[in-house]
């Protein structure tokens, strides 16, 4: 690879984020070439997938995502965490935003427990006055997004033909380059995203590495939260 | 357009909507708008001025567990709301329900540490039911009807409002709000005919049914539903400490209290029944002692308003989750009528045993210093069994608790799951309001007395017809029974230097008697009952006794110690 055309000052393309220019074109193909390769990748990938191959296990504790529906009031965030703190579980990731319902937030939160340990999370979240539902999900249930962000040195970048190589590999997007650092940028699931951190971090070009939380949407046919939200307008 | 009032004086209207009598309270910087209104509503709301903040929630608590009305209290900002911490606490696990209303900083001056601001939401978050904070007069009315119907709906519980200064100085025009429905809060669910069917065929499928029963019943005024559905089946029962008055404690069916220092024949026979029928109780540590060993043996129905308990210490196999008022009456109607002879004959044997080695030592003694539990069976038959008992928490309370008698509901007024000291003598000028027809005897001891002695000064200013049994020991009597069973006998600081109550009551103007003698007690027990108004009697206990029997923590709850040495 030509790594003068990963650097672009044009101001206008996707790398710089503001043009159209051929660095996308390159990054789409190489997308396509290391498919395979990327697919070998899972097998060392950590944590590890237990045996039904669904599920994420670490130390015998299974990963749940938790889905949790809220009115949008302040302050509902901290009684949801609360509950994970006095059950003493750890959260993995939590991301929040508005749902599709107007006025009412959606809490993706995810914890490596026992199934027991996640019924009780979530009766005792769903008993807070103002959370209209919550559920607990294996990865199996639902369709999972992650993100993260790689700032590595753009030197050492350019002379590691290694570097280049693995974020192929991982069909990540280099989205920003200028002389002093350069941007990944890459989606997927969350052994995919460790993996790539831990191979650019061992040739020790990662300047900084931030993961975002997981996004679910339930693979169910039936919407919950518009049933429950539909049987309370009734009973009103 | 309504008239534009202050936002305190809407808050007034607001608890007067709610059909708000009595308010205890203490007055200070923040809230004083509101007090200032709450003058021109003296004739409608009786506020009774406490003498601390935590005199004040518990003088709620009391309130509210004897009349099942919510129970309310007002306070200043930052130390005031701190100090209602514990009673909201206490209220959380014991299930009370309580609107606890807290002035705070203007909204402007919210987060810079202004004087007496403290983030009273961040704080009672974990310990309340509900909590918000009210920083614009406009939201009063809402706030207000959404707290007394999240307090007194579902499973009972505290409510805190943080009252903003500017939201009390605030003009609003005032209309009342009734808020009954809150689409993300369900407080009552109404289980299957399925789940119904199901229950009702796992008892009448049961050889040796024994029912839990809890003060889930007493909430939910289900005294008559419960009656019928254990007599129709024949099924004995024990009780939790806070469900102690949800059936009348001669009845034939009620075989005592469960847990740790309840009664043997109940502790015992849950281990060996076959079916477990638990109404409107949490399954505590303190009943159940070691889990891994407790009622295996039996199916388990649970019947509980709040969903968060199921499966949350003992796995249900089957849960009917509503108002047990509801839920009681609907599996008795599909119960077969049964007798259980052999079965409930089964509890005589240790029942005699406990009378024999516990019981008759402790209520009959004929020689030596006073004992606790004698006072107690003795102030119980005085009040022929009709009075509110009260109690603090320690040896008073388990003495209290295992030998005050009761015939009606809603008798017990005791800090079950908080275990609160200096929680009684509040709690019993709050159960005088709350039931001014009723005696109310409140047991105490000396350590836990001293916790709320300042309230002394509130029933001197209320007059309120406390009967305050005093059990002075001159030790923290509880904590000294746990160091000599499990550490060695070494009183690390449970002795304690006492004033003289006397003169202490002699400065409030309370009428006081001291018996050391037996022979005197009946006599001033009749003095004590006969008196119009707050008495305090001191009764000089035997120093070092023993609440027993005992359920080490931790042990089978089957294993029971009657003796200690």
């Amino acid at each position: 690879m030509d790594y003068s055309q990963a650097y672009c000052e044009c101001g206008n393309c996707s790398t710089c984020g503001k043009c159209d220019n051929k660095n996308d074109k390159m990054e789409k193909k190489n997308e396509k070439d290391t498919r395979s390769e990327l697919n070998d990748a899972y097998s060392v990938a950590v944590p590890k997938m237990s045996g039904n191959g669904a599920r994420l296990t670490y130390d015998g504790l299974t990963l749940y995502t938790m889905i949790i529906y809220s009115e949008n009031f302040a302050g509902i965030l901290n009684q949801i965490t609360a509950v994970f703190t006095r059950r003493q579980v750890n959260i993995e990731s939590l991301n929040v935003c508005a749902s599709s319902t107007p006025g009412v937030h959606k809490y993706t939160i995810t914890c490596y427990t026992t199934e027991d340990m996640a019924v009780m999370l979530t009766k005792q979240i769903e008993k807070k006055i103002d959370v209209l539902k919550a559920d607990y999900f294996t990865d199996d249930e639902i369709f999972i997004l992650e993100a993260c962000l790689l700032k590595v040195n753009t030197t050492m970048m350019l002379e590691n033909p290694d570097v280049s190589r693995i974020v192929r590999m991982h069909g990540a997007r280099i989205v920003e380059v200028n002389p002093t650092y350069s941007i990944i940028e890459k989606k997927g699931m969350t052994e995919d995203i460790l993996q790539l951190f831990e191979r650019l971090n061992e040739l020790g070009v990662v300047l900084q590495f931030v993961r975002s939380g997981r996004i679910a949407v339930t693979k169910s046919k039936v919407e919950r939260l518009d049933l429950y939200l539909q049987e309370r307008a009734n009973e009103k | 357009m309504n008239e534009k009032i202050s936002g305190a004086e809407a808050m007034m209207r607001a608890l007067e909507h709610e059909g708000v009598e009595v308010l205890f309270g203490y007055p200070g910087g923040a809230i004083m708008p509101t007090y200032d209104a709450l003058y021109d509503h003296r004739d409608t709301i009786h506020h009774v001025l406490v003498r601390h903040e935590q005199g004040a929630v518990h003088a709620a608590q009391g309130y509210a567990r004897v009349s099942g009305k919510v129970g309310c209290c007002i306070v200043t900002s930052g130390p005031g709301a701190m100090n209602t911490i514990t009673g909201v606490a206490d209220a959380m696990i014991d299930s009370t329900p309580l609107v606890v209303i807290c002035g705070q900083v203007g909204a402007a001056m919210l987060g810079t540490d202004a004087f007496q601001e403290v983030d009273v939401i961040g704080v009672t978050q974990p310990i309340s039911k509900w909590n918000y904070q009210i920083r614009r007069a406009e939201d009063i009315a809402w706030a207000v009807s959404r707290a007394f119907y999240i307090a007194r709906s579902g499973r009972p519980g505290p409510v805190v409002l943080d009252f903003a200064k500017n939201a009390q100085t605030g003009s609003v025009s005032y209309s009342p709000e009734d808020v009954n429905f809150i689409r993300s809060y369900k407080p009552v669910s109404i289980p299957s005919d399925e789940v119904v069917h199901q229950a009702a065929r796992m008892i009448n499928n049961s050889v040796k049914p024994f029912a839990l029963v809890g003060q889930g019943v007493e909430l939910g005024n289900a005294h008559t539903q419960l009656k019928q559905f254990l007599e129709k089946a024949q099924i004995p029962c024990g009780t939790t400490l806070l469900g102690l008055s949800a059936i009348p404690s001669d009845h034939p069916l009620n075989m005592g209290m469960l847990g740790m220092h309840g009664n043997l024949g109940p502790n015992v026979m849950t281990n060996q029944c076959d079916l477990l029928i638990a109404i409107g109780m949490r399954f505590d540590d303190r009943v159940t002692g070691n889990l891994q060993t407790y009622a295996r043996q039996a199916k388990v129905i649970h019947f509980d308003i709040d969903p968060s308990e199921i499966n949350k210490n003992v796995r249900a196999d089957l849960a009917v989750v509503g108002d047990c008022r509801q839920t009681l009456a609907a599996v008795t109607e599909r119960l077969d009528e049964a007798r259980h002879d052999s079965w409930i004959a089964g509890f005589a044997p240790y029942a005699e045993k406990e009378a024999h080695k516990v019981i008759e030592p402790a209520i009959h003694p004929e020689q030596g210093p006073l004992l606790m539990g004698e006072v107690v069976r003795k102030v119980s038959e005085a009040s022929h069994n009709k009075a509110i008992l009260v109690t603090d928490v320690g040896q008073n309370q388990m003495f209290g608790c295992r030998y005050f008698k009761f015939t009606e509901g809603r008798s017990v007024v005791t800090s079950g799951g908080c275990g609160t000291m200096g929680f009684g003598l509040p709690a019993a000028i709050g159960a005088t309001f709350g039931a001014p027809d009723r005696t109310v005897c409140m047991f105490c001891g000396d350590g836990g007395l001293q916790m709320t002695i300042q309230e002394l000064g509130t029933i001197m200013e209320q007059g309120s017809p406390v009967k305050i049994i005093l059990l002075n020991n001159n030790f923290l009597g509880n904590v000294r029974q746990w160091q000599y069973m499990f550490f060695n006998k070494r009183y690390s600081f449970t002795p304690m230097l006492n004033p003289d109550y006397e003169k202490i009551c002699d400065g409030y103007g309370i009428p006081c008697r001291t018996v050391v003698e037996r022979a005197d007690l009946d006599e001033a027990i009749r003095e004590m009952l006969d008196t119009d108004g707050p008495f305090l009697l001191q009764c000089a206990v035997k120093e070092e006794d023993n609440v027993l029997p005992m359920t080490p923590p931790g042990a089978n709850v089957d294993e029971m110690l009657l003796e200690v040495e």
